[in-house]
């Protein structure tokens, strides 16, 4: 069980293709229709306020057989905020301190990313949220975050944040240019995927599993799929 | 019966329309110019869900090159991207193509999950207009719209009125409008729309839980055209409102 989520939560706000492996993956798609050139600016998503699961539990609809895991990171916006049209320098943006939290955003496979994922993200309780508050931590120290993914007690995935394209500091730099961020706000760092891609599959009665083994201050974080009612 | 979120003297007020005034809560009265209009919406215990639909008009859909989609194309918006009415937009340095979009926002009245169409208008809590701004320079074809488009601050215009469901008995027979410094470029029908009220609610409730306070933007008809700095812009929905904004200028990301 994890302990309770500290609320309020803002807005939850997820990148896409910012693994080396994942861009790699789709690299030979980039020039093709319907993308016709590689994203230039970060690719965002929002996993709107129902997709938090404050039981643990991750309701899988009945004509979904399986569903993606996410671990992933989440930077969490506190005691300051960015304006969105302003793009700071590198150096202003290092010398704010986020939160960081575990998070596992589960979602539907697809495989196209040509239009806003609602359908396959936005499902209720498909966003777990590590409870721990850790204290705000110089953003260049995540690049040294490793998590792993267990299901059933089964290891699946290492995610190593030395890996991103844009790390924190440069995503939070990226995305403030164009968006506010706001007190609360999460910016989720990225889904890696496996080699040869897609993610981790779980089904129902799978019991998945997130810990840092360099960050144990995260604390785990637990998630159980269970059949959506 | 017309809701309104304002500031005045340094303090935010719900006020309702009263004869061309606003009565504040405190039974205050104050003009329409004496006041900063704020988003018509109550703050929410958690993150506010913001659903808008792409291409739900279909003549908006063939002037973008589009057949109409078979299911909703939707997006979501962050908070930060809303503002008041008669408030400023920011249009970057350097952007060709920047334009307004005049849409009916549902806003969700009571939670809502598994809602049967037939059913869908009881969970309506009422009506505004939004102005959901593009720049199509930005346009990206991951994700698409993506959030450098849509998710902007002060790129999303919303009020200045709730207007409750009950004021309201057809919203799919109400005119669109939108003029920029006064003349008309845009007109429209609510009757248009492609995927009408009781079909989204029951498409997006089938996967997801709607509360109290979430909005629906119901998409944009044929007429949108580019707006420069300086320029007023007016939304407007018959019965709804009218919503103003400034196009100001900032730098360039």
């Amino acid at each position: 069980m994890n302990p309770p989520i500290i609320a309020p939560l803002g807005t939850i706000y997820g990148t896409l293709l910012n693994f080396r492996r994942e861009w790699d993956v789709y690299a030979p798609q980039m020039d093709k229709p319907p993308y016709k050139a590689p994203p230039q600016a970060p690719v965002l998503y929002v996993k709107t306020a129902n997709t938090v699961s404050h039981n643990g539990q991750v309701p899988l609809p009945a004509h979904v057989p399986q569903i993606e895991v996410g671990a992933s990171i989440a930077l969490e916006i506190r005691g300051f905020s960015l304006v969105g049209h302003e793009k700071l320098d590198i150096k202003t943006i290092a010398t704010k301190m986020a939160g960081w939290r575990l998070v596992n955003d589960f979602s539907i496979p697809h495989a196209s990313y040509f239009r806003p994922p609602v359908k396959y993200k936005c499902l209720d309780g498909s966003l777990g949220v590590g409870a721990q508050r850790v204290a705000p931590v110089p953003m260049g120290e995540v690049a040294t975050a490793v998590l792993q993914v267990h299901i059933n007690g089964q290891w699946v995935q290492t995610v190593d944040f030395s890996q991103l394209i844009r790390d924190a500091v440069t995503l939070l730099r990226d995305v403030s240019g164009f968006m506010a961020l706001q007190d609360g706000d999460l910016l989720m760092l990225g889904l890696d995927c496996l080699p040869g891609g897609g993610r981790p599959l779980a089904r129902v009665g799978d019991e998945v599993q997130i810990t840092s083994p360099t960050h144990p201050q995260l604390g785990g974080l637990t998630n159980t799929v269970v059949a959506a009612i | 019966m017309k809701h309104a979120r304002i500031s005045i003297q340094g303090q935010i007020h719900n006020a309702v329309e009263q004869d061309g005034q606003l009565l504040l809560g405190d039974g205050r009265l104050a003009g329409f110019a004496d006041v900063a209009w704020l988003p018509p919406l109550q703050p929410l215990p958690q993150a506010r869900t913001i659903l808008a639909l792409g291409l739900n008009y279909a003549d908006h859909a063939r002037e973008l090159e589009f057949k109409a989609p078979e299911e909703p194309l939707v997006f979501v918006k962050g908070e930060s991207a809303l503002i008041g009415h008669r408030a400023h937009t920011i249009r970057p340095a350097g952007v060709l193509f920047m334009h307004y979009e005049c849409e009916l926002a549902v806003v969700i009245g009571r939670a809502a999950k598994h809602v049967k169409r037939d059913d869908a208008y009881d969970f309506v809590g009422g009506y505004t207009v939004a102005n959901d701004f593009a720049i199509r320079d930005y346009l990206e074809n991951w994700y698409r719209p993506n959030l450098r488009v849509k998710n902007r601050p002060t790129c999303t215009p919303m009020g200045p009125w709730l207007v409750d469901a009950a004021s309201v008995p057809n919203p799919h027979a109400l005119a669109l409008q939108t003029t920029v410094n006064g003349q008309v470029t845009q007109r429209g029908s609510t009757r248009d729309m492609i995927f009408d009220i009781p079909f989204l609610i029951e498409y997006f409730s089938a996967f997801m839980t709607l509360q109290p306070g979430d909005i629906i933007l119901t998409g944009t008809p044929d007429g949108v055209v580019d707006c420069q700095v300086g320029d007023v812009v007016v939304t407007s929905i018959e019965g709804i409102g009218e919503l103003q904004t400034t196009m100001v200028a900032a730098q360039s990301d």
